[in-house]
């Protein structure tokens, strides 16, 4: 039997068993535009060209998740298809719209706005400035329905997570967490510092697509009062 | 076209509908759901003439029943049980026949966790997201997105086929156990863990803590050590992946795991034992083997071909 499975990394993707019905194919070690481009270029050939006995597939930050029937459909047959997709993958960016999220920050929407001011040394108006300059990249969607996995967050705003987890986060609360930030897609427990609410849904199971944000959309955070979050 | 078909009196500690679950919202972050033992829904369906994965009610830690509204071809499935039929004890992994105004009910056991009961035509609730399974945590899909209460009454699409009249082949039911022993394959993260953290994992018992549930099994043992940090760039997690926190005490994932995880993964439960620990009661016993990819997938394909030949007619069919 010949060894496919480690190889060692160089732009040759690196094929791992997850159990014997899935498997990953890594296609980097870092969290950069570049490879999350790939993964989702290779998701989206993948897609469009489906293999028989593949069950779903799920990109990630540098890595496409594949879950099959070895009945269906061996390992080894699943590695030459994907090098055959990655051989002509093309260079188009499968998804690149702009959404804005408009965001109500501090007050009830947003409790750990003061803490992440006073923890970074600055003042609530610039926290809510530094979060709405960037634009933000949706490296996946994952954890909970709709939860936008970006990047990147402006150092000045890096907060550790709360002490204490709150036992449950409204739908559309957008926190901080280390180095990170985010939106909470669904209502859920939750660690981060939330600075504020959008009023969009983000998630609606009987939507079609069922998630307002995909993997390679950029979104922009727009501050609005709480006038307008009520209107939205 | 659908028919009232069974209504619950007593639901029991959690009872819900469930069918193969909708793997193909992952990259939405949809969690996949799903019956917890895969193998035992599925062959309910085949033993009562359904599709392989039309949703059936999975029932927890017993305590449940239930009254038929109509004569229906019904099976129930899973580990060790005892199940009555208007107070006859009836056997398990076998197609039979309710009639209308029976009452059917599982008492609590030392052994197993989850039940299946599978309604000939197949529960219809609405389909979300392209299934009928309940995720619980999100309250969509299933009976409106919850767990049944006494009074729910359940439909059921038209019996399409004869059940078939066998009895499933001992050697084919799952040899669930108290204290299961996990065939896994290593991975796909298993470089993550030092030597010792990987010996810690194979030659260790962990027990399952009470914290056991559709998302996953926590287990307590000797913890397992990192080569460094627990942390991974987060990525996908299949059925029976094997997560170790920080803490070194491994979480065995299920049906309603998350999309993505950010902890590594030291290995993954093979398909075939998937259905021992998701019917394994908190304090069981739990040690792993580890298996090679190509053991693992010749197992895979001798159980599937066991199946399909016992399917086709041939009872001489071996495991």
């Amino acid at each position: 039997m010949t060894e496919i499975v480690t190889k060692p990394f160089g732009t040759a993707p690196r094929f791992n068993h997850c159990g014997e019905t899935a498997l990953s194919v890594e296609l980097g070690d870092t969290i950069d535009l570049e490879t999350n481009r790939r993964v989702r270029r290779l998701f989206g050939k993948m897609r469009e060209n489906p293999l028989h006995g593949v069950l779903s597939i799920n990109p990630t930050y540098r890595s496409l998740f594949i879950q099959y029937d070895p009945w269906e459909c061996s390992f080894e047959k699943l590695v030459l298809h994907l090098e055959d997709m990655l051989r002509h993958e093309g260079d188009d960016e499968p998804e690149d719209r702009t959404v804005e999220i408009p965001v109500c920050y501090g007050g009830e929407f947003g409790p750990d706005l003061p803490f992440v001011a006073s923890h970074n040394g600055l003042t609530i108006k610039e926290v809510i400035g530094i979060h709405c300059a960037a634009l933000y990249h949706v490296f996946m969607i994952g954890f909970t329905p709709g939860f936008p996995y970006l990047g990147s967050l402006d150092s000045r705003l890096f907060t550790p997570r709360r002490d204490t987890p709150r036992i449950r986060v409204p739908a559309g609360s957008v926190g901080i967490a280390d180095q990170q930030t985010g939106i909470y897609s669904v209502e859920s427990p939750g660690g981060w510092q939330i600075i504020g609410r959008s009023p969009l849904k983000f998630f609606d199971p009987h939507d079609d697509p069922p998630t307002l944000l995909r993997a390679g959309m950029k979104i922009r955070f727009r501050p609005i009062n709480k006038d307008e979050y009520s209107l939205t | 076209m659908n028919i009232p078909s069974l209504e619950i009196i007593e639901p029991g500690p959690l009872a819900t509908v469930q069918d193969r679950g909708r793997p193909g919202y992952q990259h939405l972050g949809v969690p996949v759901s799903g019956a917890a033992d895969l193998y035992a829904l599925r062959i309910g369906n085949l033993l009562v003439g359904n599709d392989p994965f039309d949703a059936s009610l999975e029932i927890t830690l017993g305590r449940f029943r239930a009254q038929f509204l109509r004569d229906t071809t019904f099976a129930v499935t899973g580990s060790n049980s005892s199940v009555f039929l208007n107070r006859t004890p009836i056997p398990t992994w076998r197609a039979l026949k309710a009639r209308r105004g029976q009452t059917i009910q599982l008492l609590q056991t030392e052994l197993g966790f989850r039940h299946y009961l599978v309604l000939g035509g197949g529960i219809r609730v609405p389909l979300v997201l392209d299934s009928r399974s309940t995720y619980l945590r999100g309250k969509f899909g299933g009976f409106e997105g919850r767990a049944l209460k006494a009074g729910d009454v359940l439909h059921t699409g038209p019996e399409a086929t004869e059940p078939l009249p066998a009895r499933y082949p001992r050697h084919l039911i799952p040899p669930y156990s108290p204290n299961p022993q996990l065939r896994v394959i290593l991975g796909p993260q298993d470089s993550a863990f030092s030597q010792r953290g990987i010996e810690t994992f194979i030659t260790s018992a962990f027990s399952l803590t009470d914290r056991a549930d559709r998302m996953g099994c926590r287990l307590a043992g000797p913890p397992i050590e990192h080569q460094r940090a627990p942390d991974i760039l987060s990525d996908g997690v299949a059925m029976g992946a094997i997560q170790v926190p920080g803490n070194g005490q491994p979480l065995i994932l299920l049906a309603d795991r998350p999309t993505t995880g950010g902890y590594a993964k030291i290995a993954n439960v093979i398909a075939a034992d998937i259905p021992l620990i998701a019917q394994a009661l908190p304090g069981a016993r739990i040690t792993f083997k580890v298996i090679s990819f190509h053991d693992a997938r010749e197992i895979y394909l001798h159980k599937e071909f066991a199946i399909r030949r016992f399917l086709a007619g041939d009872e001489k069919a071996e495991a």
